[in-house]
């Protein structure tokens, strides 16, 4: 399961509606104490694939080693990252497959229907490795 | 020199956050990592030995693919950043006929052919 804050929730999803029609992303950022993780904080990101931002995103590197190293110093991960879907369902897509590379790592997608955020789910990326990974539905608990 | 582990790589190291060594260069660093703790490596690199595409190095702000690559010098006090890249995006071909009933359902209770309404 992975827990969040309404604010954190509330702020990811109004990304989507800010950026759309383009995808919005971001990074999750929290503790983890066993299989209970929770996301005390979200890093909004800027877009890279200005080529095609209505369905394709990417985080630049050197943004995530920042975030990285910034919520280090906070006592804080990466528990995972968002994006949306405008005018999509909140599933994962083959390329949201092949592109996922944090195991054990939550990916949030909320699709956003003419500019409202719709539903949101999230996925843990889970399997031994490259050759047989897979991205399964999780819990979301949001609480005030 | 210090290497930051990203998250999903910290139950090969130990569940160690980062790992310290000496080293004179980044590739150096890489292998001190791996045979410091041998299970990374399938997960940093590929069945050729060379870095998986999606593993990004950083020597401390800077991609060491822009630098001189595994030759770049490190000292004492730098860190390096293994980042797996994050990307993806919705579905443009071949969405299936579920999704496409669902998208243009106008049912308050979002109804698609998987719902009983």
């Amino acid at each position: 399961m992975l827990k969040l804050s309404k604010s954190v929730y509330d702020q990811l999803r109004h990304h989507g509606e800010e950026t759309y029609p383009h995808e919005c992303c971001g990074v999750l950022l929290g503790t983890m104490n066993g299989n209970d993780r929770t996301v005390t904080s979200a890093a909004p990101c800027g877009n890279t694939r200005t080529d095609s931002p209505e369905n394709r995103y990417d985080i630049d590197p050197r943004e995530l080693v920042k975030i990285q190293r910034e919520g280090r110093e906070r006592g804080e991960d990466i528990l995972g990252f968002y994006h949306s879907h405008p005018d999509h369902p909140a599933h994962w897509s083959s390329t949201d497959l092949a592109e996922a590379h944090w195991f054990g790592c939550s990916y949030i997608i909320t699709r956003v229907a003419k500019g409202k955020a719709d539903v949101t789910n999230s996925f843990l990326l889970d399997g031994a490795g490259e050759e047989d990974k897979h991205l399964d539905p999780e819990e979301i608990e949001v609480s005030e | 020199m210090k290497i930051l582990l990203p998250t999903p790589l910290r139950q090969y190291s130990g569940k160690q956050p980062s790992v310290e060594l000496k080293a004179s260069t980044v590739g150096e660093a890489l292998s001190g990592l791996v045979s410091q703790h041998p299970d990374l490596r399938r997960h940093l690199y590929n069945e050729d030995g060379k870095l998986r595409a999606f593993v990004n190095v950083y020597l401390n702000d800077e991609d060491v693919r822009y630098l001189e690559k595994d030759a770049t010098p490190v000292s004492d006090g730098d860190t390096i950043s293994i980042v797996p890249s994050i990307a993806g995006g919705k579905e443009v071909d071949g969405l299936s006929n579920f999704w496409i009933a669902e998208l243009n359902c106008s049912c308050p209770m979002r109804c698609c052919p998987a719902c009983c309404c």
